[in-house]
């Protein structure tokens, strides 16, 4: 059957749960494509004898064919275009660097998609009203108090906070900063807000 | 919150065309982040006050640099920074997303906008907007397009990428009173019909219908 690969490939993100990026599937991408091409041979092939010798029964199977083409290039369009979004919600996750587990599952174009997108992002954020900028990844959520209290989860060494002090973030150790200064840290799985 | 605000903040607004308080801009920026944040679609930029507040933001900063540690007004004033700094980003982040949503069509909106009307996009975000169009083409044909048949290598952007969706329904306030706005009808054994928004009223309604007064300001999304 036709499309069968391309259905394969939207399945396998369908599957996920949001916010997870399954690897690469190279493999499916390839084969669609090569469906595609064998397609497209054979209807340039009917496409020649139905217009050299007249044969209008052919007419059909061309159309079956080019319906096959659009919707195999439908499909892995939006495969793509998906794991895009995907991608993109680590940026904001996980800041610019990304674990290399998940880098693991990108094939090298969507790192380049995603270097370039970091570029836009940080370009942005640089030009927003006044000289310093505004980095919009961080205030995710409302302030509700001003300190925090968070417990290390590995050694991350020494961090400093905003009027010099330096203190080190050992693992297992408690600390009470300021949330703005680890908000990143956070979400990174460095540190754990601990609610009393 | 308003003395670190009217610190320093106040030589600034002479050099503005309409004087605005620092309070009067706070309450300009909720409601512009409010609207932005229920509107199905992408409004007009206010980089005006994203400018001013970023400027105050910096002056409050500045201010708080020379109270003394331990201060208890440092804390409020310090918490106050985050909060207004939340709300700022909050805004900005959400028509980052409405423009990563919508690219094509919002870039097409930009195009064919006639010379003189405001804007939807700052310049930052054109250039944004741009450069995600650019990248994800490049990508899409790196990766698959170059290695399909001839007459597939191109995607209809406009097409592939979803609309914003006008016909949603959204929740509002009215700030100034309006006098017959026309309503569609819902099912076809209904005809359209006018109704009046009564000042301080609320209401549901689409988007659509009263797109217009969001921009004009004279109802409030909630």
């Amino acid at each position: 059957m036709f499309c069968e690969k391309s259905i394969e490939l939207i399945r396998e993100l369908q599957r996920m749960r949001d916010g997870q990026l399954p690897a690469f599937n190279e493999d499916a991408v390839r084969q669609v494509l090569e469906e595609m091409k064998a397609l497209y041979e054979q209807n340039q092939g009917d496409v020649n004898e139905a217009k050299t010798e007249g044969k209008s029964e052919l007419i059909p199977s061309i159309k079956l064919r080019h319906c096959c083409l659009l919707r195999n290039q439908r499909c892995v369009a939006a495969y793509l275009y998906d794991r895009l979004l995907r991608i993109r919600a680590l940026r904001w996750e996980y800041g610019s660097v990304l674990p290399p587990n998940i880098r693991f599952h990108m094939c090298a174009e969507e790192l380049q998609w995603f270097n370039q997108y970091k570029k836009s992002l940080a370009n942005f954020m640089r030009s927003v009203g006044g000289e310093e900028g505004l980095d919009i990844t961080q205030d995710m959520k409302p302030p509700k108090s001003l300190y925090i209290e968070v417990r290390c989860l590995k050694d991350h060494g020494e961090f400093e906070i905003d009027d010099g002090t330096i203190i080190l973030l050992k693992k297992n150790s408690q600390h009470f900063l300021p949330r703005w200064k680890c908000e990143q840290l956070i979400r990174q799985g460095v540190l754990e807000h601990v609610l009393s | 919150m308003s003395d670190a605000l009217s610190d320093g903040g106040s030589d600034h607004d002479d050099s503005q065309e309409d004087v605005m308080t620092p309070v009067e801009l706070i309450a300009k920026l909720e409601e512009a982040w409010l609207n932005e944040k229920f509107s199905p679609d992408l409004l007009e930029n206010k980089s005006e006050i994203v400018e001013c507040v970023m400027e105050q933001l910096t002056h409050m900063e500045a201010n708080l640099q020379r109270v003394s540690k331990g201060d208890t007004k440092a804390s409020v004033h310090r918490m106050e920074i985050d909060r207004i700094r939340f709300v700022l980003s909050s805004y900005l982040r959400s028509r980052l997303q409405k423009i990563e949503k919508f690219f094509p069509h919002v870039l097409e909106k930009e195009k064919s906008r006639a010379d003189g009307d405001p804007s939807y996009l700052s310049p930052e975000e054109y250039a944004f907007a741009r450069e995600y169009l650019a990248n994800t083409e490049t990508y899409l044909k790196a990766v698959a397009l170059r290695h399909m048949p001839p007459n597939l290598q191109s995607v209809n952007m406009m097409k592939a990428v979803p609309e914003p969706c006008l016909d949603s329904f959204v929740f509002l306030r009215v700030k100034e009173r309006q006098d017959n706005i026309m309503v569609e009808p819902e099912t076809d054994d209904q005809r359209e019909y006018v109704v009046d928004l009564e000042e301080g009223s609320q209401h549901l309604m689409r988007y659509r219908t009263i797109a217009p007064l969001v921009s004009t300001g004279a109802v409030q999304l909630i």
